[in-house]
């Protein structure tokens, strides 16, 4: 779902990583020393997490979990993707650097979504399953179509792309929701602490 | 998983001062992704693959790195010539090519391509550690480098949890299909990572506050500007804006 180098335009690489700074600051603010293990340790087991490829049908799709990361990591969700999205650019050439604003928000801000989404769900032991389903697929589909709107905003040509982009992304939300909702039940299940 | 394949070598650029890497390569990005001309984007990429053969990369990784990295630009390739309405037109059988569109799309190309270059070249040419000690001279903020750091340090950590709880699932007979089994058998996968992972977390903080851990790391070793370091950063970041000058 990461954009590469070269495609955007300027103005919109720039709106991109001015929205992608105010939640790392506010991100990186609430988030306590103690926690920066716990923050860091989560985020690469995301990013393994991320490798993971999950059959649909003939084709296969890698698992995203911005929606997790957001239930799991509250705002702290904004430095961990980026920090992710960093090593895939550096490491994997996945993305790009300057794409990072771009792609960043379009991940984290449904994170953070996710996880105000999931706090109403999560009193009601009953709902936490649609909590978490709902906030995964949420995810996906707010970032895709935050993705759609940098694309559309670039070039009005894109228009072709984004349809694509936004049909094949429905399934993996729905993918996406049931995975997340089985970890969330899981986490639940052998240490509900986890979930607050 | 072997990381930092490219921080290996013993090149001009893998001696230079990260600091001066990380700057030269911001410059670059900036001025290259602005482009707007398929001979200026051109010029980039003959600059990017320049520094590519200073670099003395392993070509094999690079050619393999690059064909991954040009998944997302063949989608552009299939869908922007044949939506783009720009004239004029020149028809293939059934479908109406635009050559704006095919220079848009070469444009992207061109941009993509020179920005991974100059990226493998510049930064995937110093190890994760002296980035993330260069991060902290440019005073980013210690929080986020900290992070950086444990992040780095444990991807390959929980990569040997995954691989091992993986070789558990295979050896009782999972195999992976599309079903709901499967869906469950990944979620209770992820769920007991990241069980592992605030286990692990836990440890790791009480073991850095035994070392006297504050909220940073303090800095030992400093990086000294030599006077190679200063004309690189020079010559490299006057070539980015002159290209992009037309000059």
């Amino acid at each position: 779902m990461h954009i590469s180098e070269g495609v955007l335009s300027p103005g919109v690489l720039m709106v991109g990583g001015i929205f992608t700074l105010g939640g790392l600051f506010w991100g990186l603010k609430i988030i306590k020393t103690e926690d920066l293990p716990k923050i860091a340790v989560l985020s690469s087991t995301f990013f393994v997490a991320s490798l993971i490829h999950i059959p649909i049908g003939p084709t296969s799709a890698h698992l995203i979990l911005n929606g997790l990361v957001g239930i799991l990591l509250g705002w702290a969700a904004f430095p961990a993707i980026f920090l992710g999205l960093i090593f895939q650019a550096l490491l994997f050439q996945f993305g790009g650097f300057t794409t990072l604003g771009v792609n960043t928000f379009a991940m984290a801000f449904p994170a953070v979504i996710s996880y105000y989404l999931f706090s109403l769900f999560k009193r009601h032991s009953k709902l936490l399953f649609l909590g978490a389903f709902l906030g995964g697929a949420q995810a996906i589909i707010l970032g895709t179509i935050f993705i759609s709107i940098a694309l559309l905003e670039t070039e009005k040509s894109f228009l072709s792309m984004v349809t694509a982009l936004l049909t094949t992304h429905f399934p993996i939300a729905i993918i996406e929701g049931i995975i997340t909702g089985l970890v969330v039940s899981y986490l639940k299940k052998v240490k509900p602490e986890v979930l607050k | 998983m072997h990381l930092e394949e490219f921080a290996e070598g013993n090149s001009l650029l893998h001696r230079i001062d990260p600091r001066i890497k990380i700057i030269t390569f911001l410059i670059f990005c900036s001025f290259c992704s602005s482009s707007n001309h398929l001979k200026i984007s051109f010029l980039y990429l003959l600059y990017g693959l320049f520094l590519l053969v200073i670099a003395k990369l392993k070509l094999k990784a690079l050619a393999i790195r690059l064909l991954a990295a040009n998944f997302f630009i063949l989608f552009i390739w299939i869908f922007i010539p044949l939506s783009h309405p720009g004239n004029p037109y020149f028809e293939i059988g059934p479908f109406k090519v635009s050559l704006e569109g095919l220079s848009l799309a070469l444009n992207i190309t061109l941009k993509c391509n020179a920005i991974i270059l100059a990226t493998l070249s510049l930064l995937a040419t110093s190890n994760i550690f002296s980035l993330a000690h260069a991060l902290l001279h440019f005073k980013v903020p210690a929080k986020l480098v900290t992070i950086f750091f444990l992040f780095y340090r444990y991807i390959t950590v929980m990569h040997e949890e995954y691989l091992q709880i993986k070789r558990t699932v295979v050896a009782r007979g999972f195999v992976s299909k599309t079903n709901f089994h499967t869906y469950q058998t990944y979620a209770y996968l992820v769920g007991a990572l990241i069980l592992k992972s605030f286990e692990r977390a836990d440890e790791i903080y009480k073991a850095m506050l035994c070392r006297g851990f504050k909220g940073f790391f303090p800095l030992l070793e400093h990086f000294t500007l030599k006077k190679v370091d200063l004309i690189f950063g020079f010559l490299s970041s006057l070539v980015s804006i002159l290209i992009w000058l037309k000059i």
